[in-house]
Formats: C-alpha cells, sequence, structure tokens
C-alpha cells in the first residue's frame, strides 16, 4: 500500500517536475526604449513612441516581428504574446502607437500620414539593429501583426512598406466606414449607412479619456495612461478627427468628409498592393467589425495574387472565446512559414488550411466553456458559400412603427460588453419592441443545416421615403425558444420606398448549425439600441418578395479527426514496451528439475534461509529432511521461523538461500508440486460470505483438479460440522473453522499435508480425534508436518520433531529417541552427588547426570525398581521418581540461551537405533 | 470427526508429472470458480444495488422537482435530462462518470485481490497452487467484467426508468438542442460507453496495483478513488496548461464529444491513448510486483 502511493506520488514528482523543466520559459532580452519618429502630412511632427524590444537569447541575427496593440491600450497589451513570439525565435517590437499611453503625439486613427508613417520608421529601426535578419540594406525581415487597431495598422502598414513580408491581421476593418455606417442592403453604401452609434461612442471615448480596455483582441489594462494631454472633448484625437466624430454623431449619419476621412484609414485603400503573405483572423462574435469586413480584405488581397488565408475564431469584439493561445499560435506558425530563413517558395502551401472555421460544439458541462472544433476546408469561399440552400418563410405583411426618438429600441447586443454576454453560440439577452418588428417563420428544418456565411432576403417594404431596419435571423427551437446566432443583425437604409421598394438584404456573415426541428425567423425590426435610428415617428409596411432565405453552405469544412498529437500513437506503444520491459526484467527462471535422488522424499529442505524486507532474518541455513509415514513436528516457541518456514514449501515465500524440494521438485512460487501439498497456515483464510460447503467446493474447483479427486464426503467426515457446514462461514466459531481448514488441506488427500498449530482452538475430545485422524493419514506412506509451540503436543502426535529456535535447527530426531520414554529416569533428590556416585557402580546403567531437582538416569535396560533401591541402599534420599523428560529440558535449555550453537548438543543426537530418518548435516 | 480411509498417494510419485493427478496449472482458477467468489458479496451487491436504484432516484428528483427550465440559454445534459430516455440515460451517465463508477471501478478492481489477502484465502490458493500470474490474470479478468457490467448497467436501468418516466423521444444533444434519430442516439451512447470504459482502465489499473500491495481492501480502494480525486483537483489548476492533459482524469467527460452534432474523436483518442499508457504500466506493475511478492497476509 505504503509502496504503491510511494510509486504514484514519485511519477507525479517527476511528471511535475518535468512540467517545471519544460515550462520553464526559454530566455529572452526585454529591452524598453522610445523611438524618435517623425510624420504628418508634411513630414515635420516629431513623435516620440513609448516602445519594447524583445530578443531571443542567443547571437545569430533573427527575423522580426512588429506587433501592434488595439484600440485604447499600449504596448503593454501585447506583452504576454511578443514574450510567446520572441520565444518562438523572432526579434519583437511593441510600441504604443501616437495618442495612447507614454507615447507622445495625437490619435490619427491609423492614418496613411500619420501612424502608417510611424511603422515604416520603426521597419527601419529594425533594419538597423544588430540581431535582425536582412534581406538588403535597409530592408529587414519583418512580419506585422495586431488585433482591431493593430491589424488595421498591420494592413496599411503592409500595403504602404513593401519591405514587410507577412501579416497577421485580426479582428479588424476593411473599411472604416462601412463598418460604422454599414447598409447591408445590396448596393447599399455608407453614405446611406446606419451609423453604429454605441460602437463609435465607445471608440471614440476610449481615445479621447481613455476608457479602460474594453475592446477586445488583446486583453490587459492600459498601462501609463496620460489623457491629461488632450482638451476635455477632443481628449488626444487629432482635431480634425475630433471634429468629424462630433460632426457624424450630431448627425446620426455619415457625411462625405467623415467617410473621405474613414476610408483613408481604410485598408480597402491598399489592399490590392499588398504583396506580404497575409493570415486574415476574424472574430464571429463581433458587431463592430464583422466577418463581411475580413471578406472584403481577403477579396481584395486575393486579387492581388497575394497569398492570404481566412480564420473565423469563436471570439471578437463581442466576447465569446478569444481563444488566444491558439490565434498565437497560428501567428507564430505564419511567420515562421513566411519568415524563418529557408523558408518554402511564395509558392508553396500556406501550411495552413486556406478556411478554417472555429464551431462550438455546444456548453461543455464538465467545464462550463463550450467546446470548440475546429473545421477546415482547403480554401475560403467567400460569404456566398460553395453551394446554398433556400428555405422558404412565410408570414403575411406587416406594419410596424419607428417609434418617434427611436425609443424604446429593441436590443440585439451591447457593444462593448461583449464580455459580459453569453459564452455559447446563441442566445444572451435580445428582445424585440412590440409594434416595432415584423416576422416571417419557416417550417421546421427537416435536417440540420449549417449555415457558413451571409444568407439574404429578398423584401418590399412602403411607408416612408427613407426607411431604416435591421434584419436578423433567429433560431427557434421546438418549444418556442428564439435565439439570436452571435447576437447580429443587419442594418438596412431603404430609399425611395414610399411607395414601396424591393430590397435584397445581405444578413449578417456566420457559421452557424440551425438543427433540424428548429425553425428560421426572419424578424425586421425598426429600431436597435447600437445603431441611430430616424427620430420621426413613421409607419411601415413590410413583405417578402421572394421564396425566402438564401443560406449560403460551405460542405468543404470538415471538422478534422485526424489532428491528434503525436502522443496519441506513441504513448501507448511506449506504455507498451514499458510494461513488456516491466514484466520480463527481473524475472526468476523456474526451475522445474527433478532430483531422482530425493524422488521418493516427501519434503527436503537445504540450507534454507530468508530474510524479511524489515531485516529479521527469519530462518536461517535450515535442513531438515521427512520420509513417507513420518508426522514431523516442528517444534520451537513463537518467533522461531516455524511457519516462516510453512509458508516458505507453500511458495508463499521467495527464500533468500536454500532449496525446498517435494517429492523430488524443486519448490518455487506456483510450482506444480505444490499440488501434492495440503496446508493449513496460520489459521483459516475462507469467503466469509460463502457457506462452509460452498467455501470446500470452490476451492477444489479453484484447483482446477476432477471433483471426483476431492474426497469430499471423507474431508467434511474430518470437520464434522454437521449442518453447520451450509451455513455462511461468518457465522462460524473460531474452532469450527480451524476444523473446516483442517478439512479443507485434506481435499483430496495430498501426500503431504502441513498442519501450523491445528490443536489451537480445538477442544480435548476434537484434539484427541485429531490425533487419531492423523495417525491414520499416514498409515498409507503419507506425510504430515505439524508445528507446534507445545512440546506435549509434539510429543502426543508426532513420530518426529525438529526444534528450531531463532530461525535455526537446534534439534532434531525421532520423538521417542528424544523424550527417551523408558530409558531416561528422572529422580527428584537434594543429594546429586551422592546419588551421582551411588550409580556410578550400577551394572547397565548408561549414565547420570545432574538434573534440576534431581538427578536424570539413563537406566538402559536396568529396570526402576533397581535403581531406586541402589539409591535407597546409599542412603540417598528419593523424593519422588518418574520419566526423564530429555525432551523438554533440552528445549527449555536452547531457547532459553541466546546463541544457539551448531550442532546439536550431543543430548539430542539420533540414537543409532531410530535409523538416519533426520538428516542431521546441512 | 472419523478417520480417513487410506488411499496410496504414492502411487504415482516421481513419474512424469510434478503434480497431483489432473493437475493443470491452466486450469486453475476458473473464471466462472472466480465469478461465484465474488458474486454473493455485499459489495457487489451494494455497488449493485446502488448502480440500479441512482436511475429511479434520479427520476424521483426530476418529478418532484420538476422538468428543468427549457428557456436558458444553451441547454445543458441536466435541462435536457427529462426530455426522454435516451437523454436521461446520458445525463444520469454524466452525473455518476465522475465519481460513482469510478467508485465502482475502484471497488470491483481494488478490492479483488486485497479481500483474499485479508480473508486469509490468498495463500490457499496460491498454495493449492493456482500460478501467481494466472491468479491475477483470472482475478483481473473477473474483477474489469463486474467492472463492465457496473458501467453498463447504470445507463440502461436510466435508460428504463428514463423511458418510464419521461418516454422515449428523440437524444436531443446539448448545447444545440439537435435531435439526433434513434439509430444514431444509440449508437453514440454505446460510442459514449465504450469511451468510458476505456478511461475507467486507469482507475482499474491502480485500484489493481494497490490491491497486490496491501492487505487492506479498503486501503486499496480508498487510495485509488484518493489518487483520481486528487488527479481531478489538479486538473483544476489551470495554471498547469498543458501538463493537465496527462492527468488521467483531465479526458473524463471528453466523451461528451460524441454528442456534438459532429462528432469529433480527437479528444476521445487522445484520452483513449492517456489511460491505456497508465493502465499498461500499472497493470504490468502491479503483476510484476505480485510475482515478486512474500505473500504474508
Amino acid at each position: 500500500m505504503l509502496a504503491g502511493l510511494a510509486a504514484v506520488v514519485a511519477l507525479a514528482a517527476v511528471g511535475v517536475t518535468l512540467g517545471v523543466l519544460a515550462s520553464r520559459p526559454a530566455p529572452i532580452i526585454i529591452r524598453n526604449t522610445r523611438i524618435a519618429v517623425v510624420d504628418g502630412p508634411h513630414a515635420n511632427q516629431h513623435v516620440s513612441l513609448d516602445a519594447t524590444f524583445y530578443l531571443p537569447a542567443g547571437q545569430g541575427r533573427v527575423p522580426a516581428i512588429l506587433l501592434a496593440h488595439g484600440f485604447g491600450e499600449t504596448k503593454y497589451a501585447v506583452a504576454p504574446e511578443a514574450e510567446y513570439l520572441a520565444r518562438s525565435g523572432f526579434a519583437v517590437l511593441t510600441w504604443t502607437a501616437r495618442g495612447f499611453g507614454a507615447s507622445t503625439g495625437q490619435i490619427a486613427l491609423d492614418a496613411p500620414d500619420y501612424e502608417v508613417a510611424d511603422v515604416r520608421q520603426l521597419v527601419s529601426w529594425l533594419a538597423r539593429q544588430p540581431r535582425v535578419l536582412l534581406d538588403g540594406p535597409g530592408d529587414p525581415r519583418v512580419g506585422i501583426a495586431g488585433a482591431s487597431y493593430g491589424g488595421g495598422i498591420s494592413l496599411l502598414a503592409a500595403g504602404y512598406d513593401p519591405r514587410i513580408d507577412a501579416v497577421v491581421a485580426q479582428s479588424t476593418w476593411n473599411n472604416l466606414a462601412t463598418a460604422l455606417f454599414p447598409n447591408n442592403a445590396v448596393g447599399g453604401t455608407p453614405a446611406g449607412g446606419v451609423f453604429k452609434k454605441q460602437w463609435a461612442g465607445l471608440l471614440f471615448t476610449q481615445g479621447a479619456v481613455g476608457f479602460g480596455s474594453a475592446a477586445p483582441g488583446a486583453g490587459g489594462t492600459g498601462h501609463g495612461h496620460s489623457p491629461a494631454t488632450g482638451t476635455p472633448l477632443c481628449g488626444r484625437f487629432l482635431p480634425q478627427i475630433c471634429s468629424m466624430y462630433q460632426q457624424v454623431a450630431t448627425l446620426g449619419r455619415a457625411t462625405p468628409q467623415a467617410i473621405a476621412l474613414l476610408k483613408r484609414s481604410s485598408p480597402a485603400t491598399v489592399d490590392s498592393r499588398i504583396h506580404a503573405p497575409t493570415l486574415l483572423i476574424q472574430g464571429e462574435h463581433d458587431s463592430l467589425f464583422g466577418l463581411s469586413q475580413a471578406n472584403a480584405n481577403y477579396q481584395q488581397i486575393r486579387r492581388a495574387g497575394t497569398p492570404v488565408d481566412m480564420v473565423w475564431f469563436a471570439g471578437g469584439h463581442d466576447g465569446g472565446d478569444q481563444q488566444t493561445s491558439r490565434m498565437e499560435a497560428l501567428t507564430a506558425q505564419w511567420f515562421h512559414r513566411w519568415l524563418s530563413p529557408g523558408h518554402p517558395p511564395r509558392s508553396a502551401p500556406t501550411g495552413l488550411p486556406g478556411f478554417e472555421v472555429s464551431r462550438s460544439l455546444g456548453f461543455d458541462p464538465a467545464t462550463g466553456q463550450q467546446s470548440l472544433a475546429v473545421a477546415t476546408a482547403a480554401a475560403y469561399p467567400g460569404l456566398a458559400g460553395l453551394d446554398h440552400v433556400t428555405v422558404r418563410l412565410s408570414g403575411p405583411p406587416q406594419v410596424v412603427i419607428n417609434p418617434p426618438g427611436g425609443s424604446p429600441a429593441s436590443i440585439s447586443v451591447f457593444p462593448g460588453l461583449g464580455q459580459l454576454g453569453p459564452a455559447a453560440g446563441a442566445g444572451g439577452l435580445t428582445f424585440d419592441m412590440p409594434g416595432q418588428s415584423a416576422a416571417f417563420t419557416s417550417a421546421p428544418l427537416r435536417a440540420p443545416l449549417q449555415v457558413t456565411g451571409s444568407p439574404q432576403v429578398r423584401i418590399r417594404v412602403s411607408g416612408a421615403r427613407q426607411v431604416t431596419l435591421f434584419a436578423k435571423v433567429y433560431d427557434v427551437n421546438q418549444v418556442g425558444t428564439a435565439l439570436l446566432p452571435y447576437q447580429l443583425v443587419a442594418p438596412v437604409r431603404v430609399s425611395n420606398a414610399t411607395n414601396g421598394a424591393t430590397v435584397t438584404i445581405r444578413l449578417p456573415a456566420m457559421d452557424y448549425a440551425f438543427a433540424a426541428g428548429h425553425r428560421l425567423r426572419l424578424v425586421l425590426t425598426t429600431t436597435d439600441f447600437a445603431y441611430a435610428t430616424p427620430a420621426a415617428p413613421a409607419t411601415y409596411r413590410v413583405w417578402l418578395a421572394g421564396p425566402g432565405l438564401t443560406l449560403p453552405i460551405d460542405p468543404a469544412l470538415t471538422v478534422g479527426g485526424s489532428t491528434v498529437p503525436w502522443w496519441t500513437w506513441a504513448a501507448p506503444a511506449a506504455a507498451l514496451a514499458a510494461a513488456i520491459v516491466l514484466l520480463m526484467a527481473g524475472r526468476r527462471r523456474r526451475t522445474e528439475r527433478l532430483s531422482p535422488r530425493v524422488a521418493e522424499v516427501p519434503l527436503e529442505i537445504t540450507g534454507l534461509t530468508k530474510r524479511y524486507r524489515d531485516g529479521q532474518l527469519a530462518v536461517d541455513d535450515l535442513s531438515l529432511r521427512v520420509e513417507r509415514g513420518q508426522i514431523l513436528g516442528l517444534l520451537g516457541p513463537n518467533g522461531a521461523g516455524k511457519t516462516t518456514t510453512l509458508r516458505a514449501l507453500m511458495g508463499l515465500l521467495h527464500p533468500d538461500a536454500g532449496t525446498i524440494t517435494i517429492f523430488g521438485r524443486e519448490v518455487s512460487p506456483g510450482s506444480p508440486a505444490l499440488s501434492r501439498l495440503g496446508s493449513f497456515v496460520e489459521g483459516p483464510g475462507f469467503l466469509p460470505h460463502l457457506s462452509g460447503r460452498a467455501n470446500l467446493d470452490l476451492y477444489w474447483q479453484s484447483t482446477g483438479r476432477p471433483i471426483g479427486d476431492a474426497r469430499l464426503a471423507d474431508v467434511l467426515a474430518v470437520a464434522g460440522l454437521g449442518e453447520a457446514i451450509d451455513r455462511r462461514v461468518r457465522t462460524y466459531s473460531r474452532g469450527m473453522c480451524q476444523r473446516l481448514a483442517i478439512a479443507q488441506a485434506m481435499l483430496g488427500f495430498p501426500d503431504l499435508l502441513v498442519l501450523d498449530e491445528p490443536m489451537n482452538g480445538l477442544d480435548p475430545p476434537q484434539i484427541h480425534e485429531m490425533r487419531d485422524v492423523l495417525r491414520d493419514y499416514v498409515m498409507d506412506g503419507r506425510t504430515v508436518i505439524l508445528s507446534s509451540h507445545l512440546l506435549a503436543e509434539v510429543e502426543l502426535t508426532c513420530t518426529h520433531v525438529v526444534v528450531m529456535n531463532q530461525g535455526r535447527r537446534v534439534a532434531a530426531g525421532p520423538v521417542q529417541a528424544i523424550i527417551g520414554e523408558g530409558t531416561a529416569l528422572a529422580i527428584g533428590t537434594p543429594e546429586v552427588a551422592r546419588a551421582l556416585s551411588a550409580l556410578e557402580t550400577v551394572e547397565g546403567i548408561a549414565g547420570a547426570e545432574p538434573a534440576p531437582g534431581g538427578i536424570l538416569v539413563h537406566a538402559g535396560e536396568v529396570p526402576t525398581a533397581d535403581v531406586v533401591a541402589v539409591l535407597v541402599r546409599a542412603g540417598v534420599p528419593v523424593e519422588r521418581v518418574g520419566p526423564g523428560r530429555r525432551l523438554e529440558d533440552a528445549f527449555l535449555d536452547l531457547i532459553s540461551s541466546d546463541g544457539v550453537t551448531a550442532p546439536a548438543p550431543a543430548a539430542i543426537r539420533s540414537p543409532a537405533g531410530q535409523g538416519a530418518a533426520m538428516d542431521g548435516g546441512s | 470427526m472419523g478417520a480417513p480411509a487410506g488411499r496410496a498417494g504414492a502411487a504415482t510419485a516421481g513419474v512424469t508429472p510434478a503434480g497431483a493427478p489432473g493437475y493443470q496449472p491452466r486450469r486453475t482458477l476458473p473464471l466462472r470458480v472466480e465469478f461465484r467468489r465474488q458474486l454473493h458479496r455485499r459489495r457487489t451487491m451494494v455497488a449493485f444495488g446502488i448502480l440500479l436504484i441512482l436511475p429511479w432516484v434520479l427520476v424521483g428528483a426530476f418529478e418532484i422537482g420538476g422538468p428543468p427550465s427549457p428557456d436558458s440559454g444553451a441547454p445543458g445534459l441536466v435541462t435536457l435530462a427529462a426530455t426522454g430516455g435516451l437523454n436521461f440515460a446520458a445525463f444520469s451517465f454524466f452525473a455518476s462518470a465522475g465519481f460513482l463508477l469510478v467508485v465502482a471501478v475502484a471497488l470491483f478492481c481494488g478490492d479483488t485481490v486485497a479481500s483474499e489477502a485479508s480473508w486469509a484465502s490468498l495463500r490457499y490458493l496460491l498454495a493449492s497452487p493456482v500460478p501467481r500470474a494466472r491468479l491475477l490474470r483470472q482475478k483481473l479478468a473477473v474483477a474489469l467484467a463486474y467492472s463492465t457490467i457496473a458501467v453498463v448497467s447504470l445507463p440502461l436501468m436510466a435508460l428504463l426508468a428514463g423511458t418510464v418516466a419521461f418516454g422515449w423521444h428523440p437524444l436531443r444533444l446539448p448545447g444545440t438542442g439537435i435531435e439526433l434519430g434513434y439509430g444514431s442516439a444509440l449508437g453514440r451512447m454505446a460510442v459514449v460507453l465504450a469511451y468510458v470504459m476505456i478511461n475507467e482502465v486507469v482507475v482499474a489499473a491502480l485500484a489493481f496495483l494497490l490491491s497486490v500491495s496491501t492487505d487492506s481492501p479498503l486501503g486499496a480502494v480508498g487510495g485509488a478513488v484518493g489518487l483520481v480525486i486528487v488527479s481531478n483537483i489538479l486538473d483544476a489548476v489551470t495554471a498547469l496548461g498543458n501538463w493537465r492533459e496527462v492527468l488521467p482524469t483531465h479526458w473524463q467527460f471528453v466523451w461528451l464529444d460524441a454528442f456534438s452534432p459532429q462528432i469529433t474523436w480527437g479528444g476521445m483518442a487522445e484520452g483513449t491513448a492517456v489511460s491505456l499508457s497508465y493502465g499498461l504500466i500499472l497493470f504490468a506493475l502491479a503483476f510484476r510486483r505480485f510475482r515478486a511478492k512474500d505473500i504474508v497476509s
């Protein structure tokens, strides 16, 4: 038990140690610095950027990565990712963009003249670093990555600076104007778009006063904010940006100037110039920069002939699962592919699937997290999918109102509070104001429907010159509960609709599984909390203008099943090898050799030595031999090694030295020779829940021997339990157990019967009977070995005896010889010396010696009466006369002295007349 | 007591067979004998009693407490439990796989050798003689058989109880609420059962190793369960990151993947690898340990 626990603890300790060693970060060098740049339309604004340079330890030149942070954050927000990439072997430069944190300057929204110009100078700075790998003079091998604001600058910088060799842009925009003024009517433009007022307001506030870092994309708090450098209203925004925002926020719609300004800060202007291979990562939970923004980037970069891959992950600006470690790994993989010295040529595969989508598998009740699967396809098909499915909708024309002031508004999502929203792919607090929404519902789906892309629907609307609507597709389950996938809505603004206008709506792009049996419900609302809606009250009439929803599907997307780590196969194989080694190593060869010399000897023990683990020497060089027909007594005090000897001959112990042979076969654990042995050692061992009969029955069956050989009836007679034999053993008294155990040992009438203290617990008549049983048992040449610590027991039952003490044999011989019955007299007398001298002269007396309380006389053939007469004649007072207990005396003598010496004392020698049954040699 | 009638036991001594007439190591401790030895034990009865009653207790709990409200965002196994027999069986399994089934498996595999040692019957089996490796093999086979019956009996009874209480309806998957046809639902249940059994191999092996190492059945069972608990606690330390993947219990609920709309095998493959690896080594250690052990119980 303890050893097992220790083994497990040791295993765990090794595992933890390995874990600690392996998770100990590779050394990197981190250097904080300030980098001076000059930017502005006239290249005359001096800005000092707060930067940190991460280098992997070592000497050689390595590729570099520019790592940009999100809006409202600083370089510290990307520190963990920077360290990760540095440990992956890249030189990483992070900096706080102008207008944020400890950098000077003002926020220009990733404008070409400002932030982009800064990054170009950072690229030049990298080219001057001795550890950065160069493609040419002043041209470092460099990639750029970032999320949201940082993703925007990544794409823009790659568009403006051809020295950038690879891009990873996450959760970012293609066109800031369409992102903030979306119009999802086909053909819609930002000029007629609906103002995403909540997001715009949040972002502006973040820039102006440093509103923490609600925008995800990179966690962390904004260190070193110093918003005090700006004005209260505009914060650290560039004045023209500030006034643009104030204007559109007041108007609730876009102005041409705003659109132009936002467009300048958009990759849409440069995507066709991006030649650096680009990995686009966009969140499915993103009402700010939805999948359609990444799609636009993809199409443009693709048209430029540049390698580009698309990843949809389970997070985004609205929360979800940011999959941080996976995104970091993908980023590192992309940069390794494109930046490492000796990377594959541009025409070679990108190393990633062309399209990768994280799919929610639902809630994992074990972790409370949503469990994700990654579906991949070789190519990204765009938002129209590889194919499409049409789901018919039905519903009458409906009248909806636009409330005065646009309030109360329906709710789809709370921008900026995304982290508080649900983690699952659907659900959350959504609410459609009654009277403001029209619904068109499908029949229950017959089969599950996995939508990947942007569904479309055609509707007709009338009632006002300009109609603002929010379209969303609900997933309605069998009970009628409606869930809004990713809480996304598609705002549309329809012009010239006074007498009715037909419009095709591009619904939010998503990857979502509608279950079989569920319905799809298109809902059109006039208001949405997140958007600016017309203040004027109005009444619209909406109806379907087509069969229903056209839903894109991408059957090429498959959830990979073969992407298990290498150790999935290696570990069991290694474990199997280890198991085989464990079983094979140190295996003891069983020696089945037969010693013909002793083939007829029931038991021979030679030089048996057993030392237990605690160091106790239980049996020390014991040798003995038992012949057929003998009842051998092993006599010794408790702890003399009797039971250890018996256990060894049962094959329960591994002796340290010596051999045991049963009928010439050497005994080792499990030797077949043991089947000729019946044993009862150290108490009975029964299954307490079974009856005595069942115990004997099952015991015999477990030997696998023919049932007819058991001689169950004879054995049951020995047990003598009567009716009790069918009771559970649990109810037995100690004596009953004892008798049943002896019966079990006799099952099959083995040639050699080993009994350990068999008389314990038996009452006197039973003991008497047991002696008869044993005497009969050896009649036909069988052999019995019994151990006892009672001299009288051995004397009455055994034919031969081996006396043991402290593991050693101290005496051996026939009981008769040792007891000396009829040949020795114990005579009680106070005058020992006179008695001895008186007997010296008597003819026929072999000898006499002092004994406790008198003398011991080896009278030989001399009658007792003569001996007494001689003594009386000599005037010796004889107090009592009895048989001489030589064995007992010797026994007590022997066991009372610590240093027992072999060979046995002469007093215990084997008289020649008893034959050489006991082999005294060792 | 009567004196046994004599028989010349020496007749065949020294001739070819080393053992007594009719003795063959291969025939010792037949499986059916070991099965019977274990069958009527109180602990066997109690274990199966609990496993078979538990589903009805759960049904009762749902009847008293009413079905879980269905309108929360993502329906979990609990929420869907009362939607039909299949869902109820899945839920019962989920509720019991983490601990109850672990205890059951640890009980059957941890108790098997240690209880023999505590009854002192082990030495008589070994001296009869049942070769040590064979004794372990037979006992392990029977213990695993009992464990398998235990793991299977709970969901079967839950299926029965759930169907009686909530009707026979298609399986609705947690998270998505997608309904599966009966055939594929039963197929997935079979996958889950198979995986859980494989996952319990590590518990079985650990309990078995402890069982051959100690004379205290309680120590063996408790030790195995205790280590599972320790593993669970370590698994909760997210700072360990990927190192938790080598914890045997890290994968114990990966079978929920079988209830996703598109069944994924990756996690179950990894869990299988971890469990089998531990199992092989622990079983080998058990055999090695028992082979070299001095039986002093």
